[in-house]
C-alpha cells in the first residue's frame, strides 16, 4: 500500500513542528526517517498512524484518502520506541490482543487466533515464551513481541518508532537484518524512525533526512552519501572536517596550510570526510597540509587518527587503513602531511552543495 | 565497623524510645478503647451494640460509605484520567484544585455547605420552595462525605498514571481496540491495586468522617446520626461504655482497612520483585 501525504504541517502550541510538505511512499518501499532529535520525524510517523493529527493536508494510503479515518480504523501497525508491550499480559496474550478486539463478526475463532499468534510466535523464533510476561524478556525478544503484535492483523503499513533505539549494538545489527529479511518475505510498506544515519543507509530502500520540521532531502542511501543536497544531510550523515580560508591564484591558504584548487578567488569553507583524507610523510606539489598525530584508534576495519595543528580550529578525523597505518608506523606525536583527495562546498546562505573537487 | 552514632548504646536508646512512644501514643489508646468497651462483660457490649440507636447509625455509616465509594470511584478514575492522558489550558489548576478537601478543615467544608444548601442558602433556599431539603438529613452527610474523600483515588491513581505512560493505551488503539476496550483490558488491570488502595482509604475516611458531617447532619437520633457522631453522644450522656462500644467498632474498621493497606502493599512489593 502506498503512503501520499501532500501538504501535511503540524504546530504544538506556538511551536512549529512540522512545516507544510509533501512525501510519497511506494508501495512495498522500506523508508527511514532520519534527523536529530527534535526534527520532526517522530512527529511525521505518528501523523502518518493517526497518532497525532496533522494541522492541514491529506494523507491517503494507496486510493484511500486516511485523512479523518481514526487510528484503529487505518489498518496500520506501529512499533512503540520502548515497545509499550501489555505488561500485565503474557506475550501469547499480547500478540493475540488485535485478534481478539475485533469485532464479534469478523474475530476469528479461539482455536484460529491460537493457531495464527503461534504462527508469529514462531516468525520471531519466540514460541517457547508463549507464556512469559514482558517484564521477563530481554529487550531485543521484547522488540520481537512488539513486532509480531503489530503484524498480527496483516497491516496495509507498518510503522517503527525508533525500533531498535533501546538496544545493544549486536542485536541492533541482528534485528535490523532480521526486519529487512521480514520486509522483503512479506512485502509490507515500512516507514522507520531513527537517528543512526548508519542504520538508517543500511536498512532503508529510501531515507528521508528531517531537520526543524522540514524535508532536507529524499534519496536512495548511496545517492545520499554521494551527492548530499545541502550541508546539513553532508554533516548529519557522518563525520566532517572544516577548514575555512582565502582562495589566492588557485591556491586555497589556511595560515600554514596550502591547497591548489581550482575556486574564484576568495573566503571559502572546505568540508572534508575522514575517509578522503591520505596521510603521507612529505608535501606532495599540490597540497602542503602539516599535522600532528594527537590521537590512535586502531579498533575496527579502519584506524582513526585524530591530527592537530596550528592552522586547524579544531582537530581533524582521518580514517586509515591498516596497512597504511602500519607503512607510516603512525604514534602519537608523529608529524605528517594531509593531501586530501576530495572536497566539498557548499553555498554559504542557502547551505546548497555546489561543487566537490578533487586534487 | 559501626557507622557514625550506631553504637549498641545509642542504638538500644533509639529502639526503646520509638517502641516506648508508640506504646504510649498509639497501642495504649487502641487497647484502651476495647478494654473500656469490655468493661462491664461481654452482655453490656452486646446490649449496648444492639441497641436501636447504635445499629441505626451503623446503617446510616455503611450506606454513606456505599454511596460514597462508587460516585468517588468513578470520579477518581475518570480525574486521574482527565489529568494525565490529556493536555488542556487549567490542568495543573484541576491538579491543586483535586486538593483543596486535603487542604481545608472539614468543619469549614460542612459551613460552606450548610451555607449554600441550607434553608436559608443560596441553593437551598431554592430547593427548599420545592420540598427537597438537603441538610440536617442523610443526602447533606453523604455530600460532604464525598467532598472530603473525593481526592483519595484521583490522587492513588495521578503519580501511578503518570509514570505508567499513555503508551500502552495507544498501541491497544493502533491494534483497533475501541475506548472502552482500552480502558477494560489495558488501562484498569495496569491501575487495578492502586484503584483498590484508593478505594480503601475512601472508605476509611468515609466511616470516620466527624467534622463536616457534624456540622451537616444536626445528630438526630436514629435518623442522621453517624457512628463517630454517635460516640460523641453516647459519651455526652455520660454513657461511657457505650460510647467506647460504638468506638470500638470504628477501630475495628480502622484495624480491618489498615490489614488489608498492608496486605496489597506486601503483594505489590512482592509483584516488584518477581518482574
Amino acid at each position: 500500500m502506498s503512503i501520499q501525504l501532500s501538504n501535511v504541517a503540524k504546530h504544538f502550541g506556538r511551536t512549529t513542528a512540522l512545516e507544510p510538505l509533501d512525501l510519497e511512499i511506494g508501495d512495498g518501499e522500506l523508508v527511514g526517517l532520519l534527523g536529530p532529535s527534535g526534527s520532526g520525524k517522530t512527529t511525521l510517523l505518528r501523523i502518518i498512524a493517526g497518532l497525532e493529527r496533522a494541522d492541514s493536508g491529506t494523507i491517503r494510503f494507496g486510493e484511500r484518502d486516511v485523512t479523518r479515518v481514526h487510528v484503529r480504523d487505518r489498518r496500520i501497525g506501529f512499533v512503540f520506541q520502548h515497545y509499550a508491550l501489555f505488561r500485565h499480559m503474557s506475550v501469547f496474550d499480547n500478540v493475540a490482543f488485535g485478534l481478539t478486539v475485533l469485532p464479534r463478526r469478523e474475530r476469528p475463532s479461539r482455536g484460529e487466533i491460537r493457531a495464527r499468534v503461534q504462527r508469529l510466535l514462531e516468525m520471531v523464533r519466540l514460541e517457547a515464551f508463549a507464556d512469559r510476561y514482558p517484564a521477563q524478556l530481554s529487550g531485543g525478544q521484547q522488540q520481537r513481541v512488539s513486532l509480531a503484535r503489530a503484524l498480527a492483523l496483516k497491516p496495509d503499513v507498518l510503522l517503527l518508532d525508533e525500533p531498535f533505539g533501546a538496544l545493544d549494538a549486536k542485536v541492533r545489527q541482528d534485528l535490523r537484518r532480521w526486519l529487512r529479511r521480514l520486509h522483503d518475505e512479506l512485502n509490507f510498506t515500512s516507514v522507520f524512525v531513527t537517528h543512526d544515519q548508519e542504520e538508517a543507509l543500511e536498512l532503508s530502500d529510501r531515507v528521508v533526512v528531517m531537520s526543524d520540521g522540514r524535508i532536507e532531502q529524499i534519496d536512495a542511501p548511496e545517492t545520499l552519501y554521494r551527492r548530499p543536497a545541502n550541508r546539513f544531510v553532508f554533516e548529519f550523515l557522518g563525520d566532517v572536517n572544516r577548514l575555512e580560508g582565502d582562495v589566492r591564484d588557485g591556491q586555497f591558504v589556511c595560515g600554514a596550510a596550502r591547497l591548489a584548487v581550482d575556486l574564484d578567488d576568495g573566503r571559502e569553507e572546505l568540508l572534508l570526510r575522514p575517509h578522503e583524507l591520505r596521510l603521507a610523510e612529505a608535501p606532495s606539489e599540490r597540497a602542503h597540509m602539516p599535522v600532528c598525530v594527537t590521537a590512535v584508534s586502531p579498533v575496527g576495519a579502519e584506524v582513526r587518527v585524530e591530527l592537530e595543528a596550528d592552522w586547524l580550529a579544531e582537530p581533524w578525523l582521518a580514517t586509515v587503513r591498516h596497512a597504511d597505518f602500519e607503512r607510516l608506523a603512525i604514534r602519537r606525536g608523529q608529524r605528517l602531511f594531509v593531501e586530501p583527495h576530495r572536497w566539498h562546498r557548499f553555498d554559504g546562505a542557502a547551505a546548497r552543495r555546489v561543487t566537490a573537487g578533487a586534487s | 565497623m559501626h557507622r557514625i552514632g550506631d553504637t549498641p548504646g545509642t542504638r538500644r536508646l533509639l529502639i526503646g524510645l520509638a517502641v516506648l512512644l508508640a506504646a504510649l501514643f498509639l497501642l495504649l489508646p487502641l487497647v484502651a478503647i476495647f478494654a473500656q468497651a469490655f468493661a462491664e462483660g461481654v452482655t453490656t457490649f452486646w446490649a449496648n451494640l444492639s441497641d436501636e440507636y447504635t445499629l441505626a447509625a451503623i446503617g446510616l455509616t455503611l450506606f454513606v460509605a456505599l454511596l460514597t465509594i462508587p460516585v468517588n470511584l468513578v470520579f477518581g478514575v475518570f480525574l486521574a484520567w482527565l489529568v494525565t492522558r490529556f493536555a488542556f489550558p487549567g490542568r495543573r489548576l484541576l491538579q491543586t484544585l483535586i486538593d483543596i478537601p486535603f487542604a481545608v478543615s472539614p468543619v469549614v467544608a460542612g459551613l460552606v455547605y450548610l451555607l449554600l444548601y441550607g434553608r436559608n442558602g443560596w441553593i437551598g433556599g431554592w430547593l427548599d420552595s420545592h420540598d427537597i431539603q438537603l441538610m440536617f438529613a442523610w443526602p447533606g452527610i453523604v455530600m460532604v462525605t464525598l467532598f472530603v474523600t473525593c481526592p483519595f483515588v484521583a490522587r492513588e491513581l495521578i503519580p501511578l498514571m503518570q509514570a505508567q505512560g499513555a503508551r500502552e493505551e495507544e498501541a491497544a488503539v493502533t491494534l483497533g481496540a475501541s475506548g472502552w476496550t482500552v480502558f477494560r483490558r489495558v488501562t484498569l488491570p495496569n491501575i487495578r491495586w492502586a484503584l483498590l488502595y484508593g478505594v480503601i482509604l475512601t472508605n476509611a475516611r468515609a466511616v470516620g468522617e466527624f467534622g463536616a458531617v457534624s456540622v451537616v447532619s444536626g445528630s438526630i437520633r436514629g435518623e442522621t446520626n453517624t457512628l463517630p457522631l454517635h460516640v460523641e453522644l453516647l459519651y455526652q450522656d455520660y454513657n461511657t461504655v457505650g460510647a467506647f462500644t460504638a468506638a470500638s467498632l470504628l477501630a475495628l474498621i480502622a484495624l480491618l482497612t489498615l490489614a488489608a493497606k498492608a496486605g496489597l502493599e506486601w503483594r505489590a512489593a512482592r509483584r516488584e520483585t518477581a518482574a
